[in-house]
């Protein structure tokens, strides 16, 4: 049976400053500190992520952004953790948060949206130490619409001994595919060879990034299955699946069905239900050809010599999935979630065949094409009109007041308050309830933490490093009580039996 | 929705199909369209003043 397909998101979001007549705070390296600094500083202290490194990052409050130019600080790049079990920190010239470990599509919709509201307190809080006309500007985006482009990365559990040459042939049809449904939308096009005025709308974000069908890399012939093996547990038992080929999304309908598909699709492969007769004959042209076309009727080559549109491959994997929901049920990824997973993939597959504009409350790309083309009738705007590409950045703009995703009628799926709460508090049905609740309750005695361990200052040496190896150990019901009845580390320690 | 006939492979050109639900998409569709129309009205205080230039300046590393 499918191993429960623990899951997260980590997204790179874009930032920009603006009206800053510092040079060193316009570079973005500079600014992502900047911002988680800014947002550690009221909200925690900032306990280092655990990189092999020598020195604890324990500060004070109440910084002045000089202090966070401090010297110290521009040379570490600033990796932390927080007390809802996420990791804030610099990626490449980019603010990027992964999401705790989540048990279901459902809590990693909450904290993918518990993230984005942790970046727009950061620019908050960054605002009230810059001086007046100077602002950080971050969009949950992909790409700068100039050939750069910036990864929502997805990660799932997976049993390690499903042999990964399966993974990467079974897996591709559904990655090529998805973007009719979780697609970001972009304005105008970034592969070389081919205008905006040749593709003045796409579904995808990304697609026009991705020139393999399989490797390591990930900033550049980026693959559609990265083969990136760094599970971060116990490696006999557990892959993580690391994907890279997903857009950042606005639509929390979206969030869910494209963590929540990809999840019950992984459960069919590792389960064998799923088979070999979808596979592509050319993943990599199919990605951005599929992209490219907004009929959605293009088809695609199998390997088996048929066509198919993306639609009809979405379809049948949905088959698939119900199937396998009768066969082996979805406990995986959770009953429920699972049964509410492909209830909405499915209304979103009979929407776009039958009129998209139809899921323009759903699909990010329906909704911001409505807007763009709308926009574009009305002020007779050509393809290339700068502000069609203003709209689809602003769309991913997460100053609440710009943000145009907030402003088209999207659904809301997540509990504002559960949103809230999920900010400072972590998941309570996987490892992360412990790193978050140590953190909470023991800032000063938490020297380093990382996905797999933490290491406790007990008072006297040496440090203790508690592993935590297992995603599904840690969890609030197996060490609230023992959390809530400890007064120090060393006492939660010892009642470890560590 | 749930309710909604499975495809098997969906032939491109079909004519509308009956469904079990109407007005339902309908109501919704017209309620987009006032949401979108109120949009546009108010879209060019909410777009960056100088598109190009916003446009233009919006540069990233890349990243993964």
């Amino acid at each position: 049976m499918a191993i429960p397909k623990v899951c997260g998101i980590e997204t790179e979001y874009g930032i920009l400053v603006r009206g800053a007549n510092n040079d060193s705070i316009s570079n973005p390296v500079t600014a992502s500190s900047l911002l988680i600094n800014a947002y550690l500083a009221e909200r925690q202290r900032r306990i280092h992520w655990d990189f092999h490194d020598e020195h604890p990052g324990v500060d004070a409050r109440g910084f002045q952004v000089d202090d966070l130019l401090a010297p110290e600080v521009e040379s570490t790049l600033v990796n932390a953790v927080l007390t809802n079990g996420a990791r804030y920190y610099v990626d490449h010239a980019h603010p990027e948060i992964s999401t705790p470990e989540c048990l279901t599509a459902r809590d990693a919709l909450v904290f993918d949206r518990a993230a984005e509201e942790i970046v727009r307190e950061s620019m908050a809080a960054v605002a009230r130490l810059l001086p007046a006309g100077a602002e950080v500007l971050c969009h949950k985006n992909n790409s700068d619409g100039k050939g750069n482009s910036y990864g929502c990365h997805e990660n799932y559990l997976v049993a390690r001994e499903v042999p990964f040459s399966r993974i990467v042939h079974q897996i591709t049809p559904h990655f090529v595919s998805r973007q009719v449904v979780v697609g970001a939308g972009k304005v105008g096009c970034e592969m070389p060879g081919r205008t905006s005025l040749e593709v003045p709308f796409q579904l995808s974000q990304r697609a026009d990034f991705f020139e393999e069908e399989v490797g390591l890399e990930t900033t550049l012939k980026r693959p559609i299955v990265n083969t990136r093996d760094e599970p971060h547990c116990d490696p006999m038992k557990y892959r993580r699946l690391h994907v890279i080929v997903g857009d950042a999304n606005m639509s929390e309908t979206a969030t869910l069905v494209k963590v929540g598909a990809t999840a019950i699709v992984l459960a069919m492969i590792e389960d064998d239900v799923l088979g070999d007769d979808l596979e592509l004959a050319n993943p990599v042209a199919a990605i951005s050809q599929i992209s490219h076309d907004l009929t959605l009727r293009r088809t695609v080559l199998l390997r088996n010599g048929q066509r198919a549109t993306a639609l009809e491959l979405q379809w049948q994997l949905l088959e698939r999935a119900r199937k396998y929901e009768r066969s082996h049920g979805l406990e995986c990824v959770g009953a429920d979630v699972g049964a509410e997973v492909l209830g909405l993939w499915e209304g979103i597959l009979a929407g776009l065949e039958r009129e998209p504009d139809s899921v323009a409350h759903q699909v990010d790309w329906v909704a911001k094409r409505r807007l763009v083309q709308a926009y574009a009738a009305r002020h007779d705007a050509r393809p290339d009109d700068a502000r069609l590409k203003a709209i689809d950045l602003q769309y991913h703009d997460l100053r609440a007041d710009r943000c145009l995703a907030l402003r088209v009628g999207l659904d809301t799926l997540a509990d504002p308050a559960d949103v809230r709460d999920a900010m400072t508090q972590p998941p309570t049905t996987t490892r992360a309830y412990f790193r978050g609740r140590c953190l909470a309750k023991w800032p000063n005695d938490v020297v380093a933490a990382n996905w797999d361990s933490m290491v406790f200052d007990v008072g006297r040496d040496p440090l203790r490093r508690v592993p935590m190896m297992e995603p599904l150990r840690g969890t609030a019901e197996s060490v609230a009580r023992l959390i809530d009845e400890s007064d120090t580390p060393a006492e939660l320690l010892a009642r470890l039996g560590a | 929705m749930a309710e909604r006939t499975q495809k098997q492979k969906p032939a491109p050109n079909r004519t509308e199909e009956t469904t079990q639900e109407a007005p339902p998409v309908a109501a919704s569709g017209e309620k987009l369209k006032a949401e979108l129309d109120d949009l546009l009205d108010e879209i060019d205080d909410v777009l960056e003043t100088n598109a190009e230039d916003f446009v233009k300046s919006y540069v990233q590393k890349g990243g993964q």
